[in-house]
């Protein structure tokens, strides 16, 4: 193995929850205030998915006070605690940005998977 | 004692300090640097130590480059660097030349060959504006205007024009050593550095900052 996928294989998360693009996922993200460190919640649906290996993001949008937020983290940042998925849900294509012209209820509207 | 290694470019990739932010980082190899002279006032009239690196088929090296490396007991070396000491250092017994002559958050300099762009205009060579590409304009990336009239009559000196643009020899100053891996004998350089992967580098301690104080 070369030397940059040796580095890189350090960089990598043992393990990595699964999740889609179209999910309901809460993002566990550690926040350093001063000297003390916290989790904060970042709650959205995946719209994208980009790059592989230790370059690899997902793109989380949300509706805040009814403006839109991304939010773009990457996988294997040690700042990503941990993902959950909330809502496993069913998207036709890879990046969801038709989302971001939606209005209102329509806005967070991705179908669900039926179970 | 201030002296650099010989290496090679392997590439670039990131990697997460320890408050979780990512550095992009330039991998270069370090091992196989081998002392091959010392050169002394008395004798050669500078200072310094000439450091190998890289093996080379013997008949591809001069009888002269052979014999300096069999003297030392090394394989004939590819490349051949030398580095300047203080009139008053002394070189005395081993010398490290492995990776850890470096030390993580040591601010070092990384000499380059940059990659060769070929013929290029004065707007990517220079930084030169283009003109309008639209709107009637017929003049687009050209130089555009060189000079004056009558006074001076000629074209200032090194007025910047089209021409050759990289394959030159790049220093880039002040880079942080993020990682030494000692185990595999490579250095991870914050930032980029000049030439291609595969390209042999210099990386020295930086003339403009001062060394470490465990390093003196």
């Amino acid at each position: 193995m070369n030397i940059i996928q040796t580095i890189e294989q350090e960089q990598f998360k043992s393990e990595i929850t699964s999740f889609k693009v179209g999910d309901s996922v809460r993002v566990h993200t550690r926040v350093v205030e001063g000297d003390k460190e916290r989790i904060q919640i970042f709650t959205g649906i995946v719209i994208a998915r980009k790059g592989t290996g230790v370059n690899a993001s997902f793109t989380v949008r949300r509706i805040s006070y009814g403006e839109g937020v991304e939010r773009v983290f990457p996988i294997h940042s040690p700042r990503v605690a941990k993902i959950e998925v909330e809502k496993a849900g069913v998207a036709r294509r890879a990046k969801l940005n038709y989302l971001r012209d939606r209005k209102g209820k329509q806005a967070m509207a991705v179908r669900e998977k039926a179970i | 004692m201030k002296y650099g290694l010989l290496g090679k470019k392997i590439g670039m990739t990131r990697v997460y300090d320890e408050k979780g932010r990512i550095i992009p980082v330039t991998v270069v190899a370090v091992g196989g640097n081998t002392l091959l002279q010392v050169k002394t006032v008395e004798k050669d009239g500078y200072s310094a130590i000439q450091v190998g690196f890289d093996t080379q088929k013997e008949s591809r090296l001069s009888k002269a480059e052979v014999g300096v490396c069999k003297k030392v007991g090394s394989e004939p070396k590819r490349l051949v660097g030398e580095f300047r000491l203080a009139a008053t250092d002394k070189v005395e017994g081993e010398l490290n030349l492995s990776a850890n002559h470096f030390q993580a958050g040591q601010i070092v300099d990384v000499i380059g060959q940059s990659k060769g762009k070929g013929f290029q205009g004065a707007i990517k060579r220079h930084g030169y504006s283009r003109q309008p590409m639209s709107h009637g304009s017929m003049m687009h990336r050209r130089t555009g205007a060189v000079g004056c009239r009558s006074t001076p009559g000629r074209v200032w000196k090194n007025h910047g024009m089209p021409g050759h643009m990289g394959d030159e020899r790049i220093t880039v100053q002040n880079l942080q050593i993020v990682q030494v891996r000692d185990a595999e004998q490579v250095l991870l350089i914050r930032g980029a550095i000049p030439g291609a992967n595969g390209g042999y580098v210099v990386v020295r301690p930086a003339k403009k900052s001062p060394l470490p104080a465990e390093v003196k």
